[in-house]
């Protein structure tokens, strides 16, 4: 393990596993030690400070970030102060280009904050904020704006998809057995499997922090939603991502393994200020079809997507990993999907989105419209990482090495 | 490990199976075998295999690193085999290859 400067929250049992006498890695991390200027005054120095709540197995609620334009300002303010307060509606419309919806930062942010509140919660935020009728309002042109922009990047493929006479069923395993055998070049997992210098692999871990560290959560909102057997398979797939109940093995808890390996922070929300609004969409698409029960179909679908297309770049996720000199035991997040994701693969196709397609007809365009959704996120996030990487820039919107350059 | 497999199985020799309880296997088109329920997996000397999965995906393709498991590498290999309710009682009855259309 390297000696570098590390956040010295770790669980103790998390400390047990990483006290194992590996090798000194070769490699030229790490990426930076966890300095950055902007938290620099959260990150305690000693494990005296609060250990049981400062430990990593339990979140706190995410600092608000700094603004990235005059929605998420304005809703900043708004969130700083009381929520008996009057809103005005005006400061909280998006006037963006609606062509770039998808991936804008002011937008993104401010979806990914009013989303935030219904999971771990914002630091210093009054929780009445969550269902905030004017809150929800602006949110709501907020997400049409999202799925608009969505409709447009989807919308191209989705005419090939065609109306055969064949069942809802077929159709749906049909387009998300086309999606998921894609293997789309430049292959981001190819590029970090051979290539990627441990700076870069250290930014794709930041990235994927913000989805990773509450691994999940944004699917499980479609339990209460489905039922019978396409319920059994959603809970089949969900009880292996929070570990079946062993709190070692959730897969955000192996995450924090990973991010600690990398000397990278394992704060929930630590990098929010350092990603693009292409990392939030990730996150933000799942958010939005969870939250609304009428996007269960697609929150499904993009589930089925997430799963049937993540077992082959795990496994050269792994690789990359270790080529950098990555630890074993962080390695177990991405071996635990190679074989995971291989069971979860079938039954999102069969049982859930097959079955789902069975039982609820009319959500066939939804399930599709979901997985292209998930698809189109990946495939987003790729591009923005291949152009920052290919200007040998950092790929994160505030790299961590602390300079202030800004990406826009 | 929690005691229900065992208790499952008990119940299953003299009763009906208590539905989602018993051992299948799903020949996935296209795909690996689906392995669900408390199944023994031994290797060929006889030895039982101890793991945690309460189900597996056993490669079918030939093309896993992680053989027996599979690891998705079907999809790669483009490896193709509808798996029909059709064509599996088919070879499994006539012991012959399915007609193809």
């Amino acid at each position: 393990m390297p000696e570098t400067s590390t956040p010295t929250r770790r669980a103790p049992e998390l400390s047990l596993t990483l006290a194992s006498p590996a090798p000194a890695p070769v490699r030229d991390r790490p990426i930076s030690p966890p300095m950055d200027p902007v938290h620099r005054g959260d990150v305690p120095c000693s494990t005296t400070v609060r250990p049981s709540h400062r430990s990593s197995s339990f979140d706190e609620p995410v600092p608000l970030p700094a603004p990235r334009g005059p929605v998420s300002r304005a809703l900043i303010d708004l969130l700083s102060g009381d929520a008996e307060a009057i809103v005005d509606l005006r400061l909280l419309r998006w006037t963006g280009d609606p062509t770039k919806a998808t991936t804008d930062d002011d937008l993104q942010l401010a979806l990914w904050l009013t989303y935030e509140q219904h999971y771990r919660g914002l630091a210093g935020v009054d929780e009445r904020w969550e269902w905030h009728p004017e809150l929800v309002w602006a949110r709501r042109s907020w997400e049409q704006h999202l799925l608009d922009g969505l409709r447009g990047e989807t919308d191209e493929h989705a005419s090939r998809d065609g109306q055969d006479p064949t069942s809802g069923r077929a159709r749906v395993q049909a387009v998300l057995n086309e999606l998921a055998s894609a293997d789309d070049e430049p292959s981001l997992s190819k590029f970090l499997m051979r290539e990627a210098t441990s700076r870069q692999f250290g930014e794709f871990l930041i990235h994927r922090s913000l989805y990773h560290l509450k691994e999940a959560d944004p699917h499980t909102w479609a339990i209460p939603r489905l039922s019978g057997s396409v319920k059994a398979a959603m809970v089949t797939i969900q009880a292996d991502e929070y570990g079946g109940g062993a709190m070692p093995a959730m897969h955000a808890q192996l995450f924090r393994t990973l991010l600690m390996d990398w000397d990278l922070h394992d704060t929930y929300g630590h990098y929010l200020d350092h990603v693009p609004g292409v990392t939030l969409l990730a996150t933000n698409v799942i958010s939005l079809f969870g939250l609304h029960r009428r996007w269960r179909g697609a929150l499904v679908g993009h589930l089925a997507m997430f799963e049937m297309t993540s077992s082959v770049p795990n496994g050269r996720y792994a690789r990359g990993h270790r080529r950098l000199g990555g630890g074993e035991e962080a390695a177990l997040f991405f071996d635990e999907h190679v074989v995971a994701d291989s069971v979860h693969d079938q039954i999102a196709l069969h049982d859930l989105a097959g079955g789902l397609a069975d039982h609820e007809p009319q959500l066939v365009d939804d399930i599709i419209f979901g997985a292209r959704c998930a698809a189109y996120a990946d495939a987003a996030f790729a591009g923005h990482v291949f152009d920052r990487w290919g200007k040998g820039a950092s790929s994160l919107r505030r790299p961590v090495d602390g300079s202030s350059e800004v990406a826009s | 490990m929690n005691p229900e497999p065992e208790a499952a199985y008990e119940y299953e020799v003299d009763e009906e199976p208590r539905p989602g309880l018993g051992v299948s296997i799903t020949v996935c088109p296209d795909g690996p075998l689906l392995v669900r329920g408390p199944v023994e997996l031994v290797s060929a000397d006889g030895e039982t295999v101890e793991h945690p999965r309460r189900v597996v995906a056993l490669c079918r393709c030939g093309r896993s690193r992680l053989k027996p498991l599979c690891d998705g590498s079907h999809r790669l290999s483009r490896f193709r085999d509808p798996a029909t309710g059709d064509q599996i009682t088919h070879v499994l009855n006539r012991a012959r290859p399915a007609p193809t259309e």
